[in-house]
């Protein structure tokens, strides 16, 4: 297990075209704020896109831009910013570093596509279903851009989705049309929206797809790649452009699958990753799990934009549905039920949690599951401790360790 | 090759602990690892190139220039090494200088699990070297202080920063340094015990151990039976670590 080992990932040729959705996104994106039209919505994650878009906003997503920000290792610096206004270095460092950007007017996407600034919103769209932090988040842009903010107040600790789920959720997203349509200035018209959630699903499906090509053996595909390659099904859900863009990766995995060509030269291990990536460590990580010829093949995060429920004959119902029915939604049971099925269906040799110090939301080993799972299913877990943005809570040399402690376990296992 | 001392341990080819050294890693770990390795050496009365295998664990694991095979971590060393003196299903739990660890075996030697403390001191060497600091006691004192308590002083934080505080209060307030000490040495136990749940067997090591055996007794009264401590309780890693050079030597029948 030496460093010196050459290590050898194969990327796939279609993240090129991933990466020019995102450029042509953010930059149709700027060309609209300059313009001042077409109107803008900032909407959550998971936040109801199908109806913004239906409504011809160009929507932009936060979370994405402090992605951004951890990946551009921006984030550790400005996060103590938001602090000094009253923000905790406990709380959701997406926030904090997003926040501490905008105070010193400072953002990844200038260098990366040489755009000044975020573009400024028309409204705001949260929906509380993956935590509170997002509401307190856009309340605070909503003050500084003097714009109207609105949102979707849902269910937690969902164990089966019921009607009086569905009933009370869907009513939300039909209150949230008039708002929007008045910021739109423009009727909702249903048969377009039909399309749009048409086209969402189309697009879940074949991320979905592509996601399950990591089954084969050797995988095509690492989480680490997951984590990039994810951004047209989180930004450019309910756009034809991101099924196109899906499609082509459809194909690059399907034939890497036919040739049996791992994205690792030599895949010993099958690992599945739960919880967040830490984003200034995407790099590192992938490079010292390929190294011990691990691969990180599967994760609950990057499967998070997956919305098979979403139904264009039924739009209200089934996206209330679909965002009621994921992962970050549910009970511990439901959890625990969707990660067993993932190590079987990914054939898996071990599971590493990230505990995420500043996202308990998307942390799934704080109430006991590992010891649980791991009882259950025989397959060793680890515990590792970080943050998705916040470099200060992470310690690399405890991390190295820890993994490769834990690969040598698995491979006394063999 | 730890984060705050590094051993060197020889094994002769009956796997006999023949020869150790123990030292500060310093800054320049390679010339540490070079110093100690002759050291250990003329323990053992015997010269370099008598040495048929070797390889490097811990912090400085890469750091190492003589090694033959593959590095390994001090979690797998640590578990190799109290086998071998106590070969059934055990708890480690090892506390070094810089980190705790918790490693559980089976009964056939196999790691079925295994912790590290988290991002903070607590419970570690590097705690009690902190408070032999604030309190201007020789470390090497600690040990016998704490024995001498008759009224330990309980303190109840997790964070190092805290607990100091909460020292200098007990200092104000007249306690007896004996009594803080014990109290500090329950604090460390204390952060250990709470890493995990613990099989019937427990093992203990590390350096921090092996200079303060009264935190065995302590660790004991608390889990309500004996503890095992190998004879070397420093060196289980290294001679862990010797152990698995001679078990990649012999698979590869060199
Ligand atoms: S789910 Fe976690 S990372 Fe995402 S916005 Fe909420 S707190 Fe932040």
């Amino acid at each position: 297990m030496s460093e010196e080992k050459k290590v050898v990932i194969k990327r796939l040729k279609s993240a090129q075209t991933m990466g020019q959705f995102m450029v042509d996104y953010y930059r149709e994106l700027d060309q609209a704020a300059k313009a001042g039209k077409p109107k803008i919505a900032w909407c959550t994650s998971v936040g109801p896109a199908e109806i913004l878009r239906a409504l011809g906003f160009l929507i932009y997503f936060p979370e994405t831009h402090s992605a951004m920000l951890g990946t551009s290792r921006m984030a550790t610096e400005l996060i103590p910013v938001a602090n000094a206004i009253g923000y905790s270095p406990d709380i959701c460092s997406y926030l904090t570093a997003d926040i501490g950007a905008f105070c010193k007017g400072v953002s990844p996407l200038q260098k990366a596509f040489k755009i000044d600034s975020v573009p400024k919103p028309d409204v705001l769209v949260y929906n509380t279903n993956q935590c509170r932090d997002v509401q307190d988040w856009f309340t605070w842009y909503s003050e500084k851009f003097n714009v109207p903010v609105v949102g979707i107040h849902t269910y937690r600790g969902v164990g089966e989705v019921t009607d009086a789920h569905l009933d009370s959720i869907s009513k939300q997203f039909e209150n949230l049309v008039a708002p929007l349509e008045d910021v739109a200035d423009r009727k909702l018209d249903m048969d377009e929206f039909k399309q749009i959630v048409a086209l969402s699903r189309e697009c879940s499906d074949l991320w979905d797809q592509c996601l399950a090509k990591a089954a084969a053996m050797p995988s095509p595909l690492t989480f680490f790649d997951g984590c990039t390659l994810m951004g047209p099904a989180v930004v450019g859900r309910g756009t034809q452009k991101a099924i196109d863009a899906y499609k082509i990766l459809l194909g690059e995995l399907e034939e890497r699958v036919g040739s049996h060509d791992g994205a690792l030269e030599d895949e010993q291990f099958r690992i599945y990753w739960d919880g967040m990536p830490v984003w200034g460590r995407l790099g590192v990580h992938s490079k010292m799990f390929a190294g011990l010829n691990a691969n990180v093949i599967a994760s609950t995060y990057c499967s998070s934009w997956i919305f098979s429920a979403l139904d264009p004959n039924d739009p209200f119902t089934s996206m209330a549905r679909a965002y009621t029915e994921l992962f970050i939604v549910r009970s511990d049971d439901y959890k625990e039920e969707y990660i067993r099925n993932k190590l079987d269906f990914f054939k898996c040799d071990g599971i590493i949690y990230h505990n995420a110090k500043t996202c308990p939301n998307n942390t799934n080993c704080l109430y006991g599951m590992p010891q649980r799972l791991e009882q259950d299913t025989g397959i060793p877990s680890l515990i590792i401790d970080g943050d998705l943005n916040d470099l200060r809570l992470l310690s690399d040399e405890q991390t190295k360790t820890n993994v490769e402690a834990f690969i040598e376990q698995l491979e006394e296992r063999k | 090759m730890g984060a705050s001392r590094t051993k060197v341990a020889l094994l002769d080819a009956s796997r006999k602990f023949i020869g150790r050294a123990v030292a500060k890693s310093g800054t320049d770990f390679a010339a540490t690892a070079q110093r100690l390795l002759e050291k250990a050496l003329d323990m053992a009365g015997a010269r370099k190139s008598d040495i048929a295998c070797a390889t490097a664990t811990g912090y400085g694991r890469k750091n190492v220039g003589f090694i033959t095979s593959d590095a390994k971590t001090e979690i797998s060393c640590h578990a190799r090494g109290c086998y071998h003196y106590f070969p059934e299903a055990i708890s480690i739990i090892d506390i070094g200088g810089q980190d705790n660890k918790v490693i559980k075996l089976d009964a056939k030697g196999q790691r079925t699990n295994f912790k590290m403390n988290r991002k903070c001191a607590a419970g570690t060497g590097a705690f009690l070297e902190e408070m032999s600091l604030r309190l201007d006691i020789p470390l090497e004192d600690m040990n016998g202080l704490a024995m001498q308590s008759e009224n330990m002083v309980k303190l109840g934080s997790f964070c190092t920063v805290f607990s100091a505080t909460e020292v200098l209060e007990n200092i104000r307030m007249g306690k007896k340094v004996p009594d803080i000490v014990k109290g500090l040495f329950y604090s460390v136990i204390r952060r250990v015990l709470e890493m995990d749940l613990l099989s019937e067997q427990v093992v203990m090591t590390g350096g921090v151990v092996a200079h303060n055996p009264y935190l065995v007794d302590m660790a004991a009264e608390i889990i309500g039976h004996d503890i095992l401590v190998p004879d070397y309780p420093q060196f289980t890693g290294a001679i862990g670590a010797a152990l698995y050079a001679m078990q990649n030597r012999s698979r590869q029948g060199s």
